[in-house]
């Protein structure tokens, strides 16, 4: 039935480059109906202005990784509905989780002439890790089209339709050629969550993990694969050393190659 | 051998490459969308052709579990390789299709509609037994029963299909255990041979329809001889000699489902990745989930029908979760289906012996190793 209120969508920013709430304002051609169906009530990319709370759906971009996002999640979570969350930082650490394999007041000793001054924790950790998520939308950046599909669905009060499942499936529904299968490229697409639709292979090129990994994840098989492509265990470990390192598959699988070696 | 197989019809023809080129032009001008093998991203796949040209002239491929790669032949053979990553799957059971879409009106009234059929009926050049025998497994699936397919149907009728004896096996085919190939049999309107030797570059061409022999009257060719029948019959029964690969299919069905605790299931677990590539590149593989999505205001919904896979959690998904949770159940489901249970449900096995199930696998696993390590080792467990 037809909604009798707009709903109240709040966008929020923790640690992170920003690119994933710039999806929202890259549905150039959705962007009037989306403000015909929902309130912005907070979008600072986007407006000053600022509702109050509460939200009926806070999507929430970027990682913890300061005392003080630790406790504005509490706070923004208190205020919210639905919360859900965008992109890698905000579902697995996104890239800075790097930090939380190494020494983090040895860099801030390296980087900063007055590191008193710098109040961070020693990790970078998913929102999830700090409060109960309702959806988690993957990707570095996340696609755009499952966003408007998220929203879609938690205003409208129905199940977002995103799959799990690895670029593989995509790769074959669009007809691309397999890059590890015909070109020996090392490709982290049998490990990997769909969202992108298989880009980096539609280009001649292994996937890269944006999206994290899949349902099932079969890491220490798939490394035997990239061995017989020619790809060290090095390889392997930076791959899945990156946008979503802290993600639970692949920061095991990391792990593992470390012990291996 | 002495006498021409007999299985040759005497009436057969020769053709040059200028009449397969004449045979391509003449279906796209009876309105047909000619299909047929070409280069595309480092392998022979399938796509519209409008010449003779695009064929992979001189080119062939080396197949391995896991491993694919393309390769020059030392001749100018337009059909010296096996079948490639895609199959006519891809344009019979579309991998992605709006099943029908819904619009809510102002007055509170909902109408739906479905999407007309694409208006192009399909010559495929090019089609090798085992993937004819595909086709007809997936004619029996999804439009021979009760429950017919539309959208298959409204693509699978009118199919123009010039099949092709395949000259050379790849490193992973497997027809000749299946019973599928090299040779065609049935199910053409017209079947090539090549005959490539020396300065001789010819197809033998036989006629399985109507409409076949109509279009081959409309294009240059002359009558085969005996020995062009003998020629055609070596060159298939050559490539029915190189199979890569082999499968002992004797009372397989009663081996799979006697050894469903067999260890060599945890074996192939650790290997597996659960991707899903290999039921992707099946060319039998049939399975389809659909969903549902609306726009913003809910004021318009449609529903999209797209490949699924048994090794994804969701295709198992049951009230409370996904009843297929390891990756040792969903290969062993893929596996029993494909090679056991097929037959209860549809009267055939469901594997035609192509081979793209191992080249295609990232991780190379051979399902023909398998079927022998169970059965090398078999406990009947469940007999």
């Amino acid at each position: 039935m037809p909604r009798s209120r707009r709903a109240k969508l709040a966008v929020w920013k923790f640690t992170s480059c920003d690119g994933c709430q710039l999806s929202l304002l890259d549905c150039e051609d959705e962007l009037l109906e989306l403000a015909r169906e929902v309130r912005i009530a907070n979008f600072l990319e986007a407006t000053r202005a600022q509702l109050k709370g509460p939200y009926d759906l806070s999507l929430v971009e970027g990682s913890i990784t300061t005392p003080a996002d630790a406790e504005r999640i509490r706070d923004i979570r208190r205020r919210s509905r639905a919360l859900v969350t965008i992109g890698a930082c905000a579902t697995s650490g996104g890239i800075q989780a790097l930090r939380n394999f190494k020494n983090v007041p040895e860099f801030i000793a390296a980087v900063y002439a007055k590191p008193q001054y710098i109040s961070t924790l020693s990790t970078s950790t998913a929102i999830a890790d700090h409060v109960p998520v309702d959806f988690e939308l993957r990707g570095c950046p996340i696609d755009k089209r499952q966003l408007l599909e998220v929203i879609g669905a938690f205003i409208n009060g129905r199940k977002p339709s995103i799959p799990a499942h690895s670029v593989c499936i995509a790769c074959k529904r669009s007809g691309t050629v397999c890059v590890m299968v015909a070109k020996k490229i090392p490709c982290l697409g049998p490990i990997t969550h769909d969202g992108c639709g298989g880009i980096c292979p539609a280009y001649g090129r292994g996937c890269y993990g944006c999206y994290g990994p899949a349902e099932t994840v079969n890491a220490a098989s798939l490394a035997n694969a990239w061995h017989a492509a020619g790809a060290s265990k090095a390889q392997m470990h930076r791959a899945l050393r990156s946008f979503n390192a802290n993600a639970g598959e692949f920061r095991a699988a990391a792990e593992k190659l470390d012990e291996d070696d | 051998m002495e006498t021409p197989s007999p299985e040759i019809a005497p009436q057969s023809s020769l053709i040059d490459c200028g009449g397969l080129d004449a045979l391509i032009g003449a279906l796209s001008a009876e309105g047909y969308t000619v299909i047929g093998p070409t280069l595309g991203d480092g392998a022979i796949v399938y796509d519209e052709i409008r010449s003779a040209v695009q064929l992979p002239a001189g080119w062939t491929e080396t197949q391995s579990p896991g491993a694919y790669q393309l390769a020059r032949r030392g001749d100018g053979a337009l059909f010296g390789y096996a079948v490639g990553p895609h199959s006519w799957k891809k344009l019979l059971h579309a991998p992605v299709l709006r099943l029908w879409r819904a619009q809510r009106h102002h007055d509170g009234s909902i109408t739906a509609q479905t999407d007309p059929p694409p208006p192009l009926r399909y010559a495929f050049i090019g089609v090798r037994s085992c993937d004819l025998h595909a086709i007809g497994i997936q004619d029996r699936v999804l439009i021979g029963g009760q429950y017919r397919d539309p959208h298959y149907a409204a693509r699978r009728g009118g199919v123009f299909i010039v099949a092709v004896n395949c000259i050379v096996a790849g490193g992973t085919c497997f027809c000749v255990s299946m019973n599928t190939g090299p040779r065609v049999r049935r199910g053409y309107d017209l079947a090539l041979t090549e005959l490539i030797d020396g300065e001789r570059h010819e197809f033998l061409v036989e006629t399985g329809s109507t409409r076949g022999a109509a279009i081959l009257n409309r294009i240059p060719k002359r009558p085969a001889a005996d020995s062009d029948r003998q020629s055609a019959s070596q060159a298939t029964e050559r490539a029915a000699s190189q199979m890569g690969r082999q499968l002992d299919t004797g009372g397989i069905k009663e081996l799979l489902l006697n050894n469903l605790e067999h260890p060599r299931w945890d074996d192939v677990a650790a290997r597996c990745l659960a991707c899903g590539n290999c039921t992707m590149v099946c060319p039998t593989c049939f399975c389809t989930t659909v969903e549902d999505h609306t726009d913003l205001a809910a004021g318009a919904a449609e529903r999209i029908r797209s490949w699924d896979s048994c090794y994804t959690m969701d295709f198992s998904h049951l009230h409370g979760g996904s009843v297929r949770a390891s990756i040792k159940s969903r290969y062993r489901q893929w596996l029993t289906h494909k090679m056991a249970t097929w037959f209860d449900q549809f009267g055939t096995s469901g594997c035609v012996g192509c081979g793209r199930w191992i080249t295609w696998c990232p991780v190379g696993i051979d399902l023909t190793e398998e079927v022998a390590a169970i059965r090398s080792g078999r406990r009947d467990d469940n007999g």
